[in-house]
């Protein structure tokens, strides 16, 4: 996740040397600067681009239980399309992403909330929606069962003083896979409001200034002058968030007990590989379905690339 | 320089720490350190004192425990058997002994059982024939459990019903459970949870049905599916919490909190249930009552050497003695579970006086093994997700059964043919 921003302040550091000092870059500068990113090169090569090779090539073998392999051809693919749960799994995954994707106008409207001017105290509101994002998905999703329990959670208790009747939030079917994204996009609201507040603080004051002298009111400002001069970050947040509501998986693991009967309409993806290939001993079939979640992350973000021509202004 | 050095450390520490938690070899000066692997917090304190014991006579080899939580235990074991840091001597239990065994990762011990006469014909029969795979001996009981009917005499006596004996039917558990239940105070007679080891093998047993036989699944026979019916019908005349409920608060929790009257556990949560004073006091425990047939689930852990270790003689020599009398007396003594050991059980009984521990050893006569095949587990994953809806109340249990057995002996061709 850290990976995306780390480059491109690189890159932008790069460009703002080359162009203040004037030198074109040569050879030699060439040279040394492939020392600079060999690190990263490195650490990519060894932990991702080795990894996702071994996992093609496992997708087409089957696993003894302690080691050792047999290559098995295309049964693997075979088995994860013929799979109803992994259908199921991947439905609930698009869930989780369309519902992670939440966060990004709730991080907006707080983020530019945060930006009005003589506001006190920002960082410690920033500090404040931030924590949950810092904090392990283990201990916010044991928190927040607590919180949904049917029988003593808190959440009953309030809807409780307004006649609502009391629910088993995370175990009824019909209502855990928005339970669980509801954590989702209140554990991942801070990060890309500390995107979004730094994107904001980069749009002029004086447009604002101006556009008040017009009359503006604060909702004609927010969507005629924050807006657009965002959508640079809010594309980038969108293509990061969704990525990461793909791969999603500790949470509901944390959060789905073995025996409850929600449990095939809140698996995602990662958790059915999981299960797959650390349960039952089905790490050819797991690695197979890497695969596929790896195609569908990859065809979604190429999609996001194609769109963003249409709403996303450089300014 | 100061700074660096500062740094260095920081990084040499836990590599270090590393190193030494592999544990490799003989240690210096002709001494062994065994790795010992468990998940149950409760008998640590049990182990110990067997450990302790075991080095009195053994003063060279020292055993350090692993604790490995439940949760994770089973996928740390594996991937640490792959990478060669797995313990030397570990828990097995039923449902994965045969892919452990069948895979060459156990250290076949019927050559040293019968070289330093292990005493094995003290052990319950069953119980050692569940670690054998064909026809060699991988693991060596340590102790049993049995399911029993919990029932809160409290909540009986309010409600004036005699409390349940050896002559209890599941009609009497029924009547009993629709006085009990109290939904105003939303007390329940009953836990009718998803569980296949404490409700639904008992039950589907009980109903004179059967989960594994023969290479065949059970699910889809009228037997098995009776048995189930007693525990979903339970749920749908509001005599149990429904599924949904015990995921957020599990039936053991609720039968400790008094919210629940009857409920079938484990002997080995004897120790928990004795800790609470409440149930102390007015804990009872009665034989499964009768479907039928009679039946219970009987289940025990073995212990097992590593087939990578490379230390087997001291591990052979740990394994050995907690086969023994005096380890198994140690175990009884520190009342978590029943040792399997013949004739020490009295320890166990007698640890906890208040309650009426010997239904439990009582229970042994008609007592089914737990069931399990090579890969146990993939058919296991199958069952929750199949029953779940049945048993939140929504009715359709014979359906959902035989979905179930249909895709269990699915799992189970693809077991025999792999």
């Amino acid at each position: 996740m850290s990976i995306f921003p780390a480059t491109a302040a690189a890159k932008a550091a790069a460009r703002s040397r080359t162009s203040a000092s004037g030198a074109r870059p040569g050879p030699r500068n060439q040279r040394s600067a492939y020392w600079f990113i060999a690190p990263l090169g490195l650490g990519f090569a060894v932990f991702y681009f080795w990894p996702l090779l071994q996992t093609l090539y496992f997708s087409f073998t089957e696993f003894g239980a302690f080691g050792g392999h047999t290559f098995i051809g295309t049964d693997n693919y075979i088995r994860v399309i013929k799979d109803v749960t992994v259908w199921q799994a991947l439905g609930n995954t698009l869930i989780y992403c369309v519902i992670g994707l939440l966060a990004l106008p709730v991080a907006i409207v707080v983020a530019s909330l945060l930006n009005r001017r003589g506001l006190r105290g920002v960082s410690v509101y920033r500090a404040l929606y931030f924590i949950p994002f810092v904090t392990l998905p283990v201990a916010v999703g044991l928190v927040w069962n607590w919180l949904y329990n049917g029988d003593f959670g808190l959440i009953n208790e309030i809807l409780s003083w307004f006649g609502v009747d009391r629910n088993y939030w995370v175990s009824d079917p019909s209502t855990a896979v928005y339970a669980i994204g509801t954590v989702m996009v209140w554990s991942t609201t801070g990060y890309y409001l500390v995107i979004f507040m730094a994107g904001v603080k980069g749009i002029p004051q004086d447009y604002y200034e101006a556009a008040e002298l017009d009359g503006a009111g604060p909702l004609r400002r927010f969507l005629t002058i924050t807006l657009p001069l965002l959508s640079p970050t809010i594309f980038f947040a969108s293509v990061i968030c969704m990525i990461n509501s793909l791969q999603t998986f500790d949470l509901i693991y944390i959060m789905m007990a073995e025996k409850n009967p929600a449990i095939g309409d809140t698996q995602s993806i990662v958790g059915l590989f999981y299960k797959w290939a650390f349960i039952e001993n089905a790490q050819g079939a797991a690695a197979a379905l890497a695969f596929l979640l790896m195609l569908v992350i990859a065809a979604l973000t190429y999609l996001q690339f194609r769109i963003q021509k249409r709403w996303v202004h450089y300014a | 320089m100061r700074r660096r050095t500062l740094l260095g450390g920081a990084v040499a520490a836990p590599l270090l720490a590393a190193c030494s938690g592999g544990g490799g070899g003989t240690d210096s000066g002709g001494r062994t350190t065994l790795s010992y692997g468990m998940w149950d917090p409760a008998q640590l304190p049990g182990m110990e004192k067997i450990i302790a014991a075991f080095r009195k006579r053994n003063p060279q080899i020292s055993v350090r425990i692993q604790l490995t939580p439940w949760a994770s235990y089973w996928t740390t074991l594996k991937t640490s058997m792959r990478g060669g840091t797995a313990p030397d001597v570990f828990w097995m239990n039923a449902v994965n002994f045969q892919l452990y065994a069948a895979n060459g990762v156990l250290e076949p011990l019927s050559g040293h059982i019968k070289a330093d006469a292990t005493p094995v014909d003290r052990h319950p029969k069953a119980l050692v024939k569940l670690y054998s795979y064909q026809g060699t001996q991988y693991g060596l009981p340590k102790d049993f459990d049995t399911i029993g009917l919990w029932y809160n005499k409290q909540l009986f006596d309010k409600a004036g019903i005699t409390y349940p004996d050896a002559s209890w039917t599941w009609d009497d558990v029924r009547d009993a459970a629709a006085e009990l239940t109290d939904p105003s105070r939303r007390v329940h007679g009953f836990a009718a949870e998803m569980d296949r080891q404490i409700k639904i093998y008992p039950a589907i047993c009980g109903a004179d049905g059967h989960v594994l036989e023969n290479g065949r699944s059970g699910f889809g026979d009228e037997r098995s599916i009776d048995g189930m019916r007693f525990l979903t019908d339970m749920i749908d005349r509001g005599w149990s919490p429904p599924q949904s409920a015990m995921v957020e608060s599990v039936g053991r929790v609720r039968y400790w909190s008094e919210k629940v009257a009857m409920n079938y556990d484990l002997s080995a949560m004897a120790g928990q249930m004795y800790a609470v004073p409440a149930l102390k006091d007015h804990g009872g425990i009665a034989v499964l009552p009768k479907g039928k047939r009679r039946a219970t689930i009987i289940h025990g852990l073995a212990n097992v050497v590593s087939a990578k270790s490379d230390k087997k003689a001291a591990a052979w020599k740990f394994v050995h003695f907690m086969a023994g009398r005096e380890a198994a007396e140690i175990q009884a003594r520190a009342g978590v579970t029943i040792s399997s050991y013949e004739g020490t059980q009295d320890a166990w009984l007698k640890s906890m006086p208040e309650f009426d521990l010997e239904h439990f050893l009582e229970m042994q006569e008609y007592a089914v093994p737990y069931p399990s095949s090579k890969n146990t587990a993939v058919w296991e994953n199958l069952q929750y997700p199949l029953l779940g809806a049945a048993f939140s109340g929504k009715g359709g249990i014979e359906s959902a059964a035989r979905t179930l057995g249909e895709q269990m002996d699915r799992a189970l061709k693809e077991e025999r043919d792999s």
